[in-house]
């Protein structure tokens, strides 16, 4: 098992012929990821080769759900048309959404969000974000493949970079799904929502949770940890010495007045029980600790 | 972005919002004319992006214009929480008759919009919020549905506003709405909204402030920049394309994504308690790609900044693997050292990630005098600190 992405997943790519879109489904094609397919309506019925397999291209996610029962959608499209694609994907009731465009304005994210609750049968994730990968199983976005392997630990963080970094300091121990759930105000799926399917998951012993200023979903997360997980959580916070009302480089990114600071959110996971390190090889360090005992 | 309060109400009378017409000035003879232009008694206000202006002296109710041109006097170079006052709004004085609070934001938190009104406005709202919660209704706003006439009804409703002025106010809203959407902005606030003793609705101010990444579908936005009260060497790193934030400390930071480069503060600034204080001067995040340009356009901004003393380079090779970026490094040392502005100033990288040794062999190899490699975030930290307490 492993949470939102298995071996079976079937994946489309929306983008798909577009540079970015071409480069990472070579990359996801390399590490396992089982693509049926991309999308692209100028392009529809078409066949494109992309490292070394032919891959469908299809003119809607509907047709590329019914031709190949697809149950996975990658987002590679530009912000201007995020909205647009992220609408025809929860109209085709694809179950899973990742999108990965960074700069979408928070106005169509908050949009296209409630849409998918409103329709109730998908789960998105991101915007802003690296995607999420069940090492030796499937990789649905732009997480590197090969700078990890399988194992047991689950990881949940806003930050791409940082995911990467924790993926690396415990690649001898593994994971068992790591998710970066994007640095804009709103995104799709949380830290709860991830911390939840990592309790349900029975191949997942420990969570790593990253956060960084801005909003409160530690705080919620911390709460939500108290009342509902049973396995151990470590923590990470970004974002110390960021100074109050700039945004630093993620959207999300920002102190507003008092509200959003690191101090607050290491102050509310410690206080129930979330060991905090102070840097991300600390933070290894004391998963480490705790799976080796 | 926050936007000035005129630049707020330049958008709220685009959208119809009842507002009173006013003139930005930046020194006294200018605020003399306007109030001539404009008549009777006049309010002098500080244009400057913080609350609690009144407070400190920023806002001031002049009678004739050599009034206007004296207080325009007084509060030109004030200090109003760390923002100098450069220019100042002179406006027609509205008599005041009740002063409301209307507000649309984004809440985070339920991924949704919230609908904030009370008929205590005037105070800081944070402070009413604290004091007298029950006297600040809050509505979600779906994004979807949006702030219809019916959801404004229930704005007004929840708030208590009087019928006299509930009509008005339901307008108000939804035109707010309109400047809330259309102008892609992530909070739209009217602190106080009044009522005149002729039981005109009038926002009597403004606070705004747009989402960036709407930026491409709103190009009149890029006039609302303030370009001459940017810090120069952002204003140089966004000509460039990059992601910088000016600090005030004598370590140079550059790094590969948002979250990584916070960390490496982070991780400075304790590394810096140990060697006199030494803390990060930047933020700069130069993404994926780390190509010898990107690079090289970094330092150089970096570099610019006279209180930088030593510099760490930490990059996590992802897809983009570390031999990349090494080679990245060494050209870009050479375009600046071939541009006439070599390299003086030590740098410790860390290279971390896919292709890591070769990326490491690659700095070694090329020989840069200034270069330092340590393998670890922790121990770059500690030894971009030391330099830089030492130079």
């Amino acid at each position: 098992m492993a949470i939102f992405l298995t071996e079976n997943s079937r994946v489309v790519v929306q983008g798909m012929t577009g540079s970015e879109g071409t480069k990472h489904t070579e990359r996801m094609l390399a590490t396992g990821t089982r693509i049926v397919g991309g999308t692209n309506p100028k392009k529809a019925g078409t066949t494109v080769s992309i490292g070394g397999a032919d891959l469908p291209v299809f003119g809607t996610v509907a047709e590329a759900m019914t031709e190949t029962g697809a149950d996975v959608s990658v987002v590679f499209v530009p912000p201007a048309g995020t909205k647009a694609a992220v609408v025809e994907a929860v109209d085709a009731g694809m179950p899973l959404v990742v999108v990965i465009t960074e700069g979408v304005p928070v106005h169509d994210t908050a949009w296209f969000f409630e849409y998918s609750q409103q329709r109730g049968h998908t789960r998105i994730i991101g915007p802003n974000c690296p995607g999420l990968i069940s090492p030796g199983k499937s990789n649905a976005g732009i997480i590197p493949g090969t700078i990890t392997q399988a194992g047991r630990i689950g990881l949940v963080s806003k930050s791409g970079t940082l995911t990467y970094q924790m993926m690396y300091e415990l690649r001898d121990l593994g994971f068992s799904t790591c998710i970066g759930i994007g640095g804009d105000p709103v995104i799709g799926t949380t830290h709860i929502d991830a911390l939840a399917a990592f309790q349900a998951d029975p191949d997942t012993d420990a969570v790593v949770m990253i956060g960084e200023i801005g909003g409160d979903a530690e705080e919620r997360a911390a709460a939500y940890i108290a009342e509902h997980v049973t396995k151990p959580v470590v923590g990470y916070v970004a974002g110390f010495t960021a100074p109050e009302g700039k945004t630093m480089g993620h959207a999300g990114a920002i102190v507003s007045g008092s509200s959003g600071t690191a101090q607050a959110k290491q102050e509310a996971l410690e206080a129930v029980g979330v060991r905090v390190g102070r840097t991300p090889s600390e933070t290894a360090r004391l998963m480490r600790e705790l799976v080796t005992g | 972005m926050d936007l000035y309060e005129y630049q707020a109400k330049d958008l709220f009378r685009a959208h119809g919002v009842p507002t009173q017409t006013g003139e930005v000035v930046r020194d006294p003879d200018a605020a003399r004319a306007a109030a001539e232009r404009i008549g009777g008694a006049v309010v002098v206000k500080a244009q400057v992006k913080t609350g609690g202006r009144g407070k400190a002296g920023g806002v001031k109710l002049a009678g004739t214009p050599e009034e206007a041109a004296d207080k325009a006097q007084a509060i030109l170079g004030l200090d109003i929480k760390g923002h100098v006052v450069h220019q100042v709004l002179v406006t027609g004085a509205a008599d005041i008759a009740e002063e409301y609070y209307v507000s649309f934001l984004l809440d985070r938190a339920n991924r949704t919009y919230l609908a904030m009104a009370s008929k205590e406005g005037g105070m800081e709202i944070e402070q009413l919020a604290v004091e007298r919660p029950e006297a600040l209704a809050r509505i979600p706003v779906d994004a979807i549905t949006g702030c219809d006439r019916a959801k404004a009804e229930q704005i007004t409703a929840a708030a208590g506003f009087d019928a006299a002025v509930r009509d008005q106010i339901v307008d108000v809203l939804q035109r707010l709405w309109d400047v809330f959407v259309k102008e892609d902005a992530t909070l739209v606030e009217v602190n106080p909204l009044v009522k005149t003793p002729d039981g005109d609705v009038l926002a009597l101010d403004g606070k705004v402030t747009l989402d960036a990444n709407a930026a491409f579908r709103h190009p009149d936005h890029a006039d609302l920049v303030d370009v001459a009260a940017t810090d120069p060497l952002e204003a140089r790193a966004a000509e460039k394309g990059l992601n910088y934030v000016k600090l005030s400390g004598s370590v140079g930071i550059i790094g590969n994504g948002a979250g990584l480069v916070m960390s490496t503060l982070d991780v400075v600034a304790y590394a810096g308690e140990d060697y006199g204080g030494q803390k990060p001067a930047n933020f700069l995040d130069i993404g994926g790609g780390a190509s010898a340009q990107v690079m090289a356009d970094g330092l150089e901004i970096i570099l610019g900044d006279p209180e930088v003393k030593a510099v760490l380079v930490n990059v996590f090779g992802g897809i983009t693997a570390c031999d990349a970026v090494a080679n990245g490094i060494v050209q870009a040392l050479e375009l600046l050292a071939s541009g006439g502005a070599p390299v003086t100033k030590p740098l410790v990288v860390r290279l971390d990630g896919n292709n890591a040794a070769v990326g490491r062999k690659i700095l070694q190899d090329a020989g840069n005098p200034q270069v330092e490699l340590v393998d670890t975030m922790d121990d770059a930290a500690r030894r971009v600190a030391e330099l830089a307490q030492g130079a």
